[in-house]
């Protein structure tokens, strides 16, 4: 058992745990995106960010990939901490407009407008990547990946055209946080190429 | 098409067939053709042993790759910090207004491909462009205009339908 | 390719000792007469873009008809870049040491017979001290070269990189040598550690401090171990990596090797950015003429140790150069970086313990083992030892390549060796570490070049590229170039990023409409912050630095913007006008005919007039003009 502190309040954990399960197993609320028990954690959403600190020193990290260790203090709503958030959810719900999922948590913790000029009303997507992970890790496939670079990254099928690869069992749909996947999904997959009425026929 | 195929696995073959070559079968096909195109990604992955989005992933992800074929000459604007405090924007700018096309994009004839640059460490010379693969110091709009009109005679150096005045 | 010595064959030249090494380098030095006369010409990047290679054609077809006797005849010699840039292209004369400047092949004909023939300097060729005109005949009277501090570059513009021979001519492979037979991997690492060599990429981790820890994790998880070179110089305006691959490659190969020996890793790689055809091209004839030394390759020196390297050519992406990115990268992966929670010596490549460290802290390597750690601590300053080198650009007289000890101030560096502003005003700021770094305004101008200092002032070290900026040149125009950069380089895996920095761009793109207000400029330091602390990468972490920098120095500047609706430096588009001053104008209408968008009227011989309601700002007037009639308002 690894014995640290969440919010000065001594915590223990187990070997490979991170600082996430620990938080969720004490009931210490951490919001998260990109995280999914059934793939490997990614970092990349940062909304699970706290704040270590010893002394003078602290540092911010990802608390759904931080591995637990003895001894540290972990803080979970420090002004740095609360400050990487709120701006976060402020610019998601500019680049996310249309997630309901997204405005929800946002609102949850205090977000509920955006300055920031929406340039996509549609969009849902926040590129999170949890589709990608479960096609590659738990179904084994591969089939959808993320593409592109920077502003333009996107969850794509190879040259953006349907693929055969994918069986449509529908974990990235189930997975998606923000239900972007089943718009996605669709292009993925493609056109039937089957109507069921030759089956009867 | 045999002779493609052939080539193709000539340039499989050279490389072990492990993931950690992919990148370096792609970049031997880019250099070759000028493009990746979706026949040699299948065999690349296939050799490398890697699904079909990794190898998209990795061609549009790296900015050396292309998808699609690119013009006959391509005219890259370095775009480092000391050509941008000498104007490379401006220059930029004025190929757009030339060719009517965005940076990354190629004109309708196939002729030109426009793009940026990341620095590429000549700063004495900024602005610099990279014309096909040389390196054309000091440059200008005037220069560039010049450049042009050597490379295709069918462009004039005139931008404008009427005289001045 | 030259060709590397005449009878280097592979049965007869294989080195099996250091005994051996030293007899070839004495061999080598025998067979050259040091009197004999010989053109060194710059090949470096800068000076093959600026007409070099056809003065070297020049110059071998006019001793070629000059019908000299063979005996006497000199020998060419092609070199990468002698760093001083915006003097080029440089033509070395030796044994005598005379420095020609901006040669171009019209003068090859009078440098063969006045300076080659009948022993004359050629006085427009010299360089002349800027405060007398005086000329100069040598490098060592030019203030650029003699206030530096080469060592890192001591063979650059001197050797021919494509030719083993040169390299060992000049004492290369010693401390290989010396290291693989007279000290033992622990010695390695300890003399590294003593020396205070601190990484030389940016961050400045200090390297022996790492190789101990990679030497521990190796004690704990085993090997393979392995070693890397990040060749992926991405900052703009940084040249210092691609001239120290293109110029010296061995110093690279050699430190590698060292490393190797130390660390106790058998194979390498050398990852090197795309946009750099040459650094590959010379770095694949190094290894090739080493291998045929036995140099690198199995049992080198035959001292039992063995190890090889692989080239890596980046595929064009900035991110690339951070370490987590760059190993997924050779793994044939897209560059995303990883959070790094476990150090890279513990995990890096394939999981591995992997050593990365930048081009130039390995070709510092041979220095400190061949010459001794106390030499080399005894460089720089305390926590800073050793030299830097820097390429500086932008406004400044003296573009190049700049060697100094750590702790040299900036003035030192910009106004003494670089020649100042040209126009003679003194800088606006000098920008430091790249899109990672920030701006040193001109009252700061002593602050001591160390990697401390450098952090106290806001900025950092970074890779080496140094920018000066005159009055000319607006800080919001240079905040928003930056993070337009990391923008296109993002990779754009975490929100703060792929979202962060586009939302700050536009905040920039607004204040150089002369939108937004001083609130806003609140609101950008405290989404600046959040991305600061919420990136997964050193790329997203320190993008805000420009811009805070900017702001902490040059607040007045932003607020002329937003409050005043105000560009002081005469940049940003739609807060300028162009007009023709009508008393230089001579009414030649040249740049009428060149105006993309027929703004400029007038007659003949007559001033003319800019219809400021067509104006696109383009600039193409401004250009063209020969009278500097045309005014930025």
């Amino acid at each position: 058992m690894i014995e640290f502190n969440i919010n000065d309040k001594k915590v223990k954990a187990g070997a490979g745990w991170s600082l996430l399960d620990t938080a969720r197993h004490y009931g210490v609320d951490i919001p998260t995106l990109c995280y999914h028990e059934s793939v490997a954690a990614s970092g990349a959403c940062r909304l699970c960010i706290v704040e270590l600190k010893q002394g003078d020193w602290s540092k911010l990290v990802a608390s759904c990939i931080y591995p637990v260790q003895a001894g540290i203090n972990v803080y979970t709503e420090t002004k740095r901490v609360q400050n990487v958030r709120r701006w976060i959810f402020e610019m998601l719900l500019s680049a996310c407009p249309a997630s309901g999922e997204i405005r929800r948590m946002a609102a949850k913790y205090g977000v509920e407008s955006t300055r920031f000029p929406i340039h996509d009303p549609d969009q849902t997507c926040m590129v999170c990547g949890l589709c990608s992970r479960v096609c590659e890790e738990v179904v084994g496939l591969s089939a959808i990946s993320t593409v592109d670079r920077g502003v333009h990254k996107k969850v794509s099928s190879p040259f953006l055209r349907p693929t055969d690869v994918c069986v449509a069992c529908g974990s990235c749909v189930s997975i998606c946080p923000t239900g972007a996947m089943q718009a996605i999904f669709d292009s993925v997959r493609g056109k039937p190429t089957m109507q069921l009425t030759q089956l009867t026929a | 098409m045999s002779h493609y195929a052939e080539a193709l696995d000539e340039i499989m073959e050279s490389y072990p067939g492990q993931p950690e070559y992919l990148i370096f079968m792609l970049q031997d096909i880019q250099a070759k053709y000028g493009y990746i195109s979706k026949e040699s990604m299948l065999l690349a992955c296939d050799r490398a042993g890697v699904p079909l989005t990794q190898g998209y992933s990795v061609a549009t992800f790296y900015q050396s790759f292309r998808l699609d074929p690119k013009g006959e000459h391509e005219i890259r604007v370095c775009s480092g910090t000391a050509c941008h405090l000498k104007g490379s924007h401006r220059l930029v700018e004025a190929l757009e207004r030339r060719l009517g096309v965005k940076p990354g994009e190629t004109t309708e004839d196939l002729r030109f491909t426009l793009n940026t640059v990341n620095c590429v460490g000549a700063c004495a010379l900024a602005p610099v462009v990279v014309v096909d693969e040389t390196y054309q110091p000091n440059m200008s709009a005037k220069k560039l205009a010049k450049q042009l009109k050597t490379l295709d005679h069918e462009l004039t150096i005139d931008t404008k339908e009427q005289g001045h005045g | 390719m030259a060709n590397p010595g005449t009878a280097l064959k592979r049965e007869d030249w294989r080195l099996k000792s250091a005994q051996d090494l030293a007899a070839l380098q004495n061999q080598i030095l025998a067979s050259r007469d040091p009197e004999r006369p010989e053109i060194v010409v710059c090949h470096g990047s800068g000076c093959m873009a600026n007409g070099s290679p056809k003065v070297t054609d020049a110059l071998r077809a006019a001793l070629t008809e000059a019908g000299i006797d063979a005996k006497v005849m000199p020998g060419i010699k092609t070199t990468g870049c002698q760093g001083f840039c915006s003097r080029g292209p440089l033509v070395l004369i030796r044994p005598q040491g005379l420095f020609y400047e901006q040669v171009k092949p019209k003068d090859v004909t009078e440098i063969v017979e006045r300076t080659i023939m009948a022993g004359e300097p050629i006085e427009r060729l010299l360089y002349k001290l800027p405060e007398t005109g005086e000329p100069v005949l040598t490098e060592q009277e030019i203030p650029f070269y003699n206030l530096q501090q080469r060592i890192v570059l001591h063979n650059i513009g001197k050797i021919d990189p494509a030719d083993i021979t040169d390299t060992i001519a000049a004492g290369g492979y010693q401390a290989l040598a010396q290291a693989l037979t007279a000290m033992d991997p622990e010695q390695v690492v300890a003399e590294i550690e003593k020396s205070g060599l601190r990484g030389r990429g940016g961050a400045g981790f200090p390297t022996g401090r790492k190789w101990r820890s990679a030497l521990n994790a190796v004690a704990k998880k085993g090997r393979p171990i392995y070693v890397v070179v990040n060749g992926d110089e991405g900052d703009p305006g940084a040249f210092m990596d691609r001239t120290i691959m293109e110029g010296d490659p061995h110093a690279v190969l050699e430190g590698l090797i060292i490393g190797a020996y130390a660390l106790g890793a058998s194979q390498g790689y050398l990852y090197v950015r795309a946009e750099y055809p040459l650094a590959i091209k010379h770095l694949e004839i190094a290894m090739s003429q080493a291998r045929e030394l036995g140099l690198l390759g199995e049992n080198i020196l035959n001292s039992g140790f063995s190890f090889e390297v692989q080239i890596n050519r980046g595929a064009g992406a900035f991110v690339c150069g951070e370490s987590t990115a760059l190993f997924t990268s050779i793994e044939g992966k897209p560059g995303n970086p990883r959070p790094k929670y476990v150090r890279s010596v513990e995990e890096g490549l394939w999981g591995r313990p992997t050593v990365l460290n930048n081009v130039e802290t390995w070709a510092n390597i041979p220095l400190i083992i061949g010459n001794g750690s106390d030499w080399y601590a005894g460089l720089g300053v305390p926590h800073s030892t050793g030299t830097k080198v820097f390429s500086l650009v932008g406004k400044v007289n003296n573009v190049g390549l700049v060697e100094v000890p750590m702790g040299a101030t900036i003035s030192r560096i910009v106004e003494e060796i670089g020649g100042g502003v040209p126009d003679g005003s003194p800088f606006k700021a000098v920008q430091t570490g790249g899109p990672s770094g920030g701006c040193i305004p001109y009252h700061l101008k002593n602050t001591p070049v160390d990697f401390d200092s450098l952090t106290q002032a806001g900025s950092m070290m970074g890779s080496g590229a140094m920018i000066v900026m005159d009055e000319g040149d607006c800080v919001v125009d240079v905040g928003r170039y930056f993070l337009r950069f990391l923008e296109e380089e993002s990779c754009g895996k975490c929100l703060p990023c792929r979202l962060g920095l586009t939302r700050m761009r536009e905040i920039l793109d607004n204040f150089s409409r002369g939108q937004g207000s001083e609130e806003d400029i609140e609101d950008l330091i405290s989404l600046a912050q959040a991305v600061q602390d919420g990136a997964l990468c050193a790329l997203g972490t320190s993008a805000p630095n420009p811009v805070l920098t900017t702001i902490r120095y040059f607040k007045e500047e932003y607020l002329a913007h937003v409050r005043d609706r105000r560009c002081p430096a005469g940049v940003c588009k739609e807060l300028i006008t162009y007009a023709i001053d009508p008393e230089l104008c001579t009414g030649c209408a040249s740049c009428a005919r060149q105006c993309p968008n027929n703004c400029i009227s007038g007659e003949k011989k007559k001033p003319h007039v800019i219809d400021a309601a067509l104006c696109i700002r383009c600039g193409i007037c401004k250009e063209t003009c020969k009278f500097d009639a045309v005014k930025v308002s």
